[in-house]
């Protein structure tokens, strides 16, 4: 078996183990909050009575101990049944896969746009340190770094939407329009524009102050100078030496955050009204759907392993040394 | 490599254009045809459209659209038709005979009769709905004369009984698919078959719900609009901005932040209409558990009444939407009584209490500390409880403000952990259906949410609560309910502070949209473009 796939089924195996601790975890966690879906229905309706609670109970399995829950729950995950959510009628893995592709459109979009944008602003800052575009750029990203997500969010609705009437506030298209084929598409990009972006420049900011700081570091290495002694031009000496090496930090910390971003989407899709996985965590918490909330947590817990996998094996091709120390 | 460059073109053509796209001025909706269309917010998004199973507010919003009762109410509750077209009632106040609609048909073509009300009444209600089952529990028989007519026959007089046929309380439900089943998981609930108007066409969820016309509704040339878009809008900002920009046409209840409120309806082309909630009258208020210290003395609630400045709350909470309370009973709920004194805003007399109960200040000039657990209903009521806050500092009352999320808050509502909170239930038009329950002994329910959750009990307020229910004139009514209502302002289990008027708005190109006492609730039949 080669190193690469022996490393990559090695991971795989010690996921496993970890989504399943973190699956147990969750279970446990989301049950130490006060209240429980019964809960939660009666007082939205605004009324109820011993009989509707004890329904409810029972038809949502509380009645039984939190040991014999969490066995069910483990053994329908074994099953790959992630459960039914009683409060929506449907079952989990219905309701994920409905909302899945709307957070993936969003938050692989942030991710492409944050990493790209990020890069390039932190290599442009580095190659002119100590002037004022590095000034401008170092500004910037501490800008987008220190200020609220959903705060840009608003402002940029208020800016883009209110003010300029660009593009729209809210939503994933334009509902009632029927549009169809390139249009459609069109439709769903000019609603992506905002919510993508806002997302996207916290991680921007990231990557542009950490692809500075390292690619300063790098710059001073004996092998740029050796490059340089050779005559070799500018151009090739940053991209193929300079930047090739100092984005390898950049690498590992975008494996982390690709599954972080599905955290920070909760925010945007929200103040978007996007229709994604991370606002039906949010409602599923607030509603105390303990069904749906775990299989999000299933969901973006296999997600966040597929990125280190994805990300280790990135590592292996930009940096040939990983390959041959395996 | 040219495959390589291939694709970077690609990319970067599919990229700008995107971004081209995204800067092009926004296309106004439904360009793709002319149909009479109303956008309106949904918040939060419902759990289901099934209202047999779910009285969520946004439910009720979305499927009033879909289901239908027996009964409309005009705005002073006098009963209109809905799928029953008329109606008897015996002069002993114990025989109901409702006469149905003949031509009124099911979503899926199948006919609506008799059958279908003697099921839901007796059947499906009493199962699965806490607030239906309180009111048909009083029904000796309930039995289809004919294919067209009901009857229900009354164990005992129940005086309110007409007004259980609204449609949150007694929606119709399909017998033929219902019938035999478990109604908790039956496959229909995601599939919603009602009378109504508007029948479910798409719901995407998580973004939008998208009714459209019942070309075979029973009522002649009714619906008038071609469609209903409820557009799920999480955040407030978002919501405000919608109506703003004319993308949606109507918000209503708390959809919109209340210190939004008048600057949107001053915007020219939307109109504040607060008509339409006298079905729900809420009073905000605040519950004491009457079980603790020092919330079992009557001092010591009478005191926080006199601390409390009703006006300030109505301006500065709820923006002049609402005026101050002066009892349980809301002045839009049947058998007010307007004789009843309220408590006059007067901290000496609030610190003349206190000094009688020997709560002396410390030398923080605090007497005692108490903890308000917040509603987590929205912004308005955390500004509720920050206001009671500083009120009841000012007469040595320190409050610690609990923050609780829905699920929490309703957990130690209804298992009394809580010394104050805040809540505005609905009165449903009668004090029978919506008032009684708060202070009757019978129904202190631990672990029950609305139920009598301050354990507050008096027999003689028992007794008159069930004289209320079952007299049947309407002056002994009254009489009973005004004798009520001032024990209860005299014990205050509750501090009783605005009646709050809910806010709609709606865009002026509509017309007809608002006109029974449950408003937004209603059909929708008779809404249109004007």
């Amino acid at each position: 078996m080669s190193s690469p796939l022996r490393a990559v089924l090695s991971r795989l195996v010690k996921s496993v183990a970890v989504v399943l601790a973190i699956v147990l975890l969750n279970f446990l966690l989301i049950r130490l909050a006060p209240g429980d879906p019964a809960s939660v229905m009666a007082g939205q309706a605004g009324a109820a009575d011993q009989q509707f609670m004890d329904q409810l109970r029972e038809q949502f399995g509380l009645d039984k101990s939190i040991y014999e829950q969490a066995w069910i729950y483990l053994k329908g995950i074994a099953q790959g049944d992630l459960g039914f959510s009683y409060r929506q009628n449907t079952a989990v893995w219905q309701l994920i896969a409905e909302r899945l592709p709307a957070t993936l459109l969003l938050t692989v979009s942030a991710f492409i746009f944050a990493l790209i944008a990020g890069v390039v602003m932190g290599a442009i800052a580095a190659m002119n340190a100590g002037r004022s575009l590095d000034f401008i750029i170092s500004v910037v990203s501490l800008v987008f770094y220190a200020t609220p997500l959903f705060w840009i969010g608003l402002m940029s609705i208020l800016l883009f939407s209110v003010y300029l009437g660009w593009l729209p506030a809210f939503g994933m298209m334009t509902v009632g329009a029927g549009y169809t084929g390139w249009d459609h598409v069109l439709d769903v990009a000019r609603h992506l524009v905002l919510p993508a972006t806002t997302l996207g420049l916290f991680y921007m900011a990231v990557y542009a102050r950490m692809t500075r700081a390292s690619m300063l570091e790098v710059r001073d290495m004996d092998f740029v100078r050796t490059a340089r002694a050779k005559g070799l031009k500018s151009g090739p000496i940053v991209r193929r030496h300079i930047l090739r090496n100092a984005i390898l930090p950049i690498i590992t910390l975008a494996g982390i955050q690709a599954g972080q971003l599905v955290g920070g989407a909760i925010l945007t899709e929200t103040v978007f009204g996007w229709p994604g996985i991370g606002r039906l965590a949010f409602d599923a918490l607030l509603q105390r759907d303990y069904q749906v909330l775990l299989g999000v947590f299933l969901i973006t817990s296999v997600m966040v392993v597929i990125f280190n996998i994805i990300t280790d094996l990135i590592y292996r091709v930009v940096d040939p040394r990983m390959g041959a120390s395996a | 490599m040219n495959d390589l460059t291939m694709n970077r073109r690609t990319v970067l053509l599919a990229g700008s254009a995107s971004l081209l796209a995204g800067l092009m001025p926004q296309m106004t909706l439904a360009q793709s045809n002319n149909a009479a269309r109303m956008n309106v917010i949904a918040f939060p998004e419902p759990p289901t459209l099934f209202i047999g199973l779910d009285q969520n507010g946004s439910t009720q919003t979305v499927s009033g659209k879909i289901y239908e009762s027996l009964l409309s109410y005009d705005f002073d509750f006098t009963p209109k038709p809905g799928l029953a077209e008329s109606w008897d009632v015996s002069e002993d106040g114990l025989t109901y005979t409702f006469h149905l609609v003949k031509t009124a048909k099911w979503h899926d073509g199948e006919p609506f009769t008799a059958d279908d009300v003697v099921f839901t009444t007796k059947e499906f209600l009493m199962e699965v709905h806490p607030r239906a089952r309180g009111i048909f529990q009083n029904c000796e028989t309930i039995e289809a004369v004919d294919e067209h007519t009901v009857r229900f026959t009354l164990k005992q007089p129940f005086a309110p009984f007409l007004m259980g046929f609204e449609m949150s309380t007694a929606p119709m439900i399909p017998a033929h698919l219902y019938r035999g089943t478990d109604f908790r998981t039956n496959p229909n609930n995601n599939k919603p078959i009602g009378t109504g108007p508007f029948k479910l066409a798409e719901w995407n969820r998580g973004s939008y719900i998208r009714l459209e016309k019942n070309p075979d509704y029973h009522g002649e040339g009714e619906p008038h609009l071609d469609e209903i878009i409820f557009q799920i809008l999480p955040d407030a900002g978002a919501r405000a901005v919608a109506i703003e920009q004319g993308q949606v046409q109507q918000a209503q209840f708390f959809d919109i932040e209340m210190f939004d409120i008048q600057r949107l309806s001053e915007l020219g082309n939307i109109q504040l209409i607060t008509k339409g909630y006298e079905f729900y009258a809420p009073v905000a208020r605040i519950e004491f558990n009457t079980r603790v210290e020092p919330f079992n003395d009557k001092r010591f609630r009478q005191a926080i009444c006199h601390a409390l400045d009703k006006q300030l709350f109505a301006d500065a909470i709820f923006f002049g939407l609402g005026k101050p309370a002066t009892g349980p009973i809301s002045n839009r709920t049947r058998f007010y009584d307007a004789d009843v004194k309220p408590y006059d805003y007067d901290l000496e007399k609030a610190a003349a209490l206190l000094d009688e109960m020997g709560l002396k200040p410390d030398a923080n000039g605090v007497r005692r500390t108490v903890k308000f657990l917040r509603l987590p209903w929205g912004e308005t009521w955390a500004r509720f409880a920050e206001l009671v806050q500083q009120q009841l500092a000012l007469i040595g009352i320190k409050v610690e403000i609990e923050p609780a999320d829905p699920a929490s808050w309703t957990s130690k509502y209804a298992n009394w952990e809580f010394e104050m909170t805040s809540n505005y239930p609905y009165q449903f038009g009668d004090p029978a259906l919506g008032v009684s329950r708060f202070f009757v002994s019978s129904n202190i329910r631990k672990g029950v949410a609305y139920s009598n959750c301050t354990g507050y009990e008096n027999p003689e307020v028992d007794a008159l609560f069930e004289k209320g229910a079952t007299a049947t004139s309407d002056a002994d009514r009254q009489a009973a309910y005004s004798a009520a209502q001032k024990i209860l302002v005299e014990d205050v289990p509750m501090a009783w502070l605005v009646e709050v008027d809910f806010p709609t708005l709606l865009d002026k190109g509509y017309e007809d949209v608002v006109v029974s006492a449950i408003g937004v609730n209603e059909t929708y039949r008779k809404a249109r473009k004007a």
